[in-house]
């Protein structure tokens, strides 16, 4: 490849956080109006690397080159002002504004008197729009428009900035068949505009299809490169996105299994928008007292929705059936679930699992909160013991039970919260990435904990997207892909290689 | 603790104390037990809706509708007393007791709390705009009850309530005291009391927690309906009259005590006693204007200027709040 074919270039990029790295001595080209891939598994430092390359976090060790020049962009403003544009998951337009003023949000243009010159700016968004086969008018609100097609407002807003590299981050996840044709098109026409792209999906067939050469990201460290698009298989790029070596791993006892705790048949759960499409689809299982099951799966594979879905949370649009026990049970809301000997540590403990503001012995009895009340008033006694209790058993490092939540490092938050579910002495724990961003140790000590949960006979259920975790801690994996189950495999049989086939379909 | 976290916490009552201090010189009438007992009376009212205030804002909500709910539960308990309820088509005449008319009004200013809280949880209207409805229905109702005119001549045991005394206390200091005692143990000491900040805290979590928001939502907004109904009954019993226009403009005084107190207006950080100060801070301000014959118009601006202090030290001390 000469030199002026590389219109980026990273070298030696690394970047922390609090501690944890994120991108290790991360080096790459971008190949000019070219389509590179970059693959990799969630957490493998994908979303990182694309944050630096457009200006979201300005601080980070290493190089980046434009077109030979070094460069550090201060904000995505900058990399945008230098023709780095990214098009983010999730679209950030205004809704009930008009696509014009979208496109030209920030930068309008204005006639002699200072005022808006829409003429000026509509004739522009036209032609954007054209080059985009999108035909809509300029004028349209946004709120009007389908997903796909504010997703072509977005790479308009991009092609208005004279972008040179183009960063797309899972484009095709929440558009329709016939969008992902457009936007296919889309990416050629800008290929033969001399525009670069950065692309990066889950889905391998959409990959074949488009990919110029494929980047594997793993654990934050570079794995190489697939420049031989024609020659390719499917397990070329596999082998890119897995296969590290898994010595040092915490591995769960092999424990006998108890009776079947929770069995689900048939849970689907239709997307809001679109009824026909699903967000979970004919979901069957079984969960035995002290099992840990694992479920697997690509961002937007449907876990996360699973869980909530079997929680109460969407009881509204759910179909299916949830045995506990044997038992055939409604479940219509989150306080049915825990009525029913079910807990939920959520992904976002911030967001969903605590009180920040609150202390912890406070996050600590929150969902059994019967047990410190003594003839009708909270007994700050019971209270502090039960707090206490867990704070020794679950070791969670606070300075005290009255410590604010918001105070404690991440996995001793974590912590906090799997404490509120063990107050309730549940049958079924519900753990959505127990682990994520919290640091080794402490990663380890929620591995064993796991492990003793199931030995004093829970049923576990573990969502991860940690492929090393997932097979370390669980006796069984589900994997799941496009809403759907795609394999289950025991500990015993599943390797890297299967579980990854399975998730990426 | 420390004297910087020592100064925070006690910023309130230290801004109280400041104030009274400098009163008392610059008036020798302000530090009069009379003069005491007068801004004890005045903001009892004022006490007693801002304690369901500051329920509701802490659970992330607002209520603008109390001074309207009170207007009309204090005139339900004036006309339930004076006029009974005639049902010529029934033959039907019920005299009222006093305690009946009171129940009559409390249940009213309760009913109508909940129809907010009802319309919060079920049909997912905005607290600032469901009790805006509220406060345009209720005045409205007000009208219509009272023809427009006021309700007078309400007899001594009804008087009592507003402006008799007990063991060297006013009524009105005396049942403001009782809302405060019961509304600090039911914050600081129930599962229900817990349940408030929380939702308020991370309604999500809360909910994910098994806590059944809705139902602690609509007590909250039904709390406050009734303590907005014993301030309408405290004051049309110290006026001897219920006044179609009575509690304009109190549910503002109120929001005002409450965030002077330092509760949150976005959910899950306050207290009782905290409000309690802020009522205290309006009502010794109030007083000290009047005695040092400020304007009227400048007592508004001062007003004013009061609450933005206190927001702002208080953006200061939780700076990570959005």
């Amino acid at each position: 490849m000469r030199e002026e074919n590389i219109i980026l270039r990273a070298e030696n990029i690394t970047k922390k956080f609090a501690g944890v790295t994120a991108l290790n001595q991360v080096s790459l080209d971008v190949h000019r109006a070219k389509v590179n891939v970059i693959v990799g598994e969630n957490g493998a430092g994908k979303s990182t690397l694309m944050k630096i390359l457009s200006g979201v976090y300005p601080e980070y060790e290493g190089t980046l080159l434009l077109n030979g020049e070094e460069v550090n962009f201060s904000s995505p403003k900058d990399a945008m002002g230098r023709g780095i544009a990214i098009i983010h998951q999730e679209l950030n337009l205004i809704p009930y504004l008009s696509i014009t003023a979208n496109i030209f949000l920030g930068r309008e243009i204005v006639d002699s008197f200072g005022m808006l010159d829409f003429k000026k700016m509509n004739q522009i968004t036209k032609a954007l729009l054209a080059r985009l086969e999108c035909n809509v008018p300029p004028n349209t609100l946004v709120a009007k428009l389908k997903v796909g097609q504010q997703q072509q407002v977005e790479i308009a807003k991009a092609l208005l900035e004279e972008a040179k590299v183009v960063i797309m981050d899972e484009p095709t996840s929440a558009i329709t068949d016939a969008e992902v044709e457009v936007l296919f098109r889309i990416i050629a026409t800008l290929k033969e505009q001399q525009v670069s792209i950065l692309y990066i999906s889950h889905k391998l067939d959409e990959l074949f299809r488009i990919a110029d050469r494929f980047i594997g990201l793993r654990d934050g460290k570079m794995v190489g490169t697939i420049e031989n698009i024609d020659q390719a298989k499917k397990e070329d790029l596999i082998r890119l996105m897995v296969g590290r070596d898994i010595k040092n791993l915490y591995v769960k006892e092999d424990l006998p299994l108890g009776e079947e705790v929770l069995r689900v048949e048939g849970i689907s759960l239709p997307k809001h928008t679109i009824k026909s499409e699903y967000l979970v689809k004919d979901v069957s299982f079984n969960l035995r007292r002290g099992e840990v099951l694992g479920i697997f799966g690509l961002m937007g594979a449907g876990r996360t929705e699973l869980l909530e879905t079997i929680f109460g949370l969407h009881s509204k649009t759910m179909v299916g059936n949830i045995y506990i026990d044997g038992q055939e049970i409604k479940i219509t809301s989150a306080m049915d679930a825990v009525a029913n000997g079910m807990g939920l540590v959520p992904e976002d403990r911030k967001a969903d699992g605590l009180v920040l503001q609150m202390p912890v012995f406070k996050n600590v009895s929150m969902a059994s909160i019967d047990q410190i009340v003594k003839n009708g008033l909270l007994n700050s006694g019971l209270e502090t013991d039960l707090a206490k209790k867990y704070i020794s058993n679950l070791n969670i490092k606070t300075s005290s039970p009255g410590q604010k939540s918001e105070n404690l490092s991440g996995g001793n938050q974590q912590k906090v919260v799997l404490a509120k579910w063990l107050a309730t002495t549940p049958k079924i724990l519900f753990l959505d990435e127990p682990t994520r961003g919290i640091d080794v140790n402490a990663k380890n000590e929620i591995y064993h904990l796991i492990n003793n949960l199931a030995k004093e006979g829970l049923g576990v259920l573990v969502v991860s997207s940690e492929l090393p975790e997932i097979m370390a801690i669980c006796d069984r994996i589900i994997v799941m892909g496009a809403s759907r189950i795609t394999g289950v495999f025991s500990q015993k049989e599943a390797t890297e290689d299967k579980i990854m086939n399975a998730a990426i379909l | 603790m420390n004297i910087k976290t020592t100064i925070i916490k006690f910023q309130s009552i230290i801004a109280l104390l400041v104030m009274c201090v400098v009163l008392a010189f610059m008036s020798d009438k302000f530090l009069t037990m009379e003069n005491g007992w007068n801004i004890m009376r005045q903001i009892s009212v004022n006490v007693c809706i801002s304690v369901g205030m500051t329920l509701v804002i802490l659970t992330r909500g607002i209520d603008l509708s109390v001074g309207s709910i009170l207007a009309f539960s204090g005139a339900v308990a004036a006309g339930l007393l004076k006029f009974g309820v005639d049902i010529p088509s029934l033959n039907l005449y019920l005299g009222f007791t006093v305690f009946g008319a009171i129940l009559g009004g409390f249940v009213v200013g309760g009913g109508l709390g909940l129809f907010n809280g009802w319309m919060i949880t079920q049909f997912k209207v905005p607290p600032f705009v469901a009790t805006l409805a509220m406060l345009t229905i209720a005045r409205g109702a007000t009208m219509l009850w009272t023809g427009g005119f006021p309700i007078t001549g309400l007899g001594q045991n009804f008087a009592f309530i507003g402006t008799g005394w007990f063991l060297g206390i006013p009524m009105p200091v005396w049942i403001t005291i009782i809302v405060v005692a019961i509304a600090v143990v039911i914050t600081k000491k129930t599962k229900f009391g817990r349940y408030i900040y929380a939702v308020g805290g991370n309604e999500s979590a809360a909910r994910l927690s098994g806590l059944n928001i809705n139902k602690i939502k609509i007590w909250v907004y039904a709390i406050a309906g009734i303590l907005a109904a014993v301030g309408g009954i405290i004051l049309t019993s110290r006026l001897d009259s219920a006044q179609p226009n009575a509690g304009f403009s109190y549910e503002l005084d109120s929001i005002a005590a409450v965030v002077i107190g330092g509760t949150s207006l976005s959910g899950g950080r306050g207290s009782i006693m905290g409000t309690v100060q802020g009522a205290l801070i309006i009502g010794v301000l109030n007083s000290g204007l009047v005695l040092l014959n400020v304007s009227p118009f400048w007592q508004q601006i001062i007003k004013g200027l009061v609450i933005l202090i206190a927001v702002i030290m208080d953006r200061v001390n939780h700076p990570n709040e959005d």
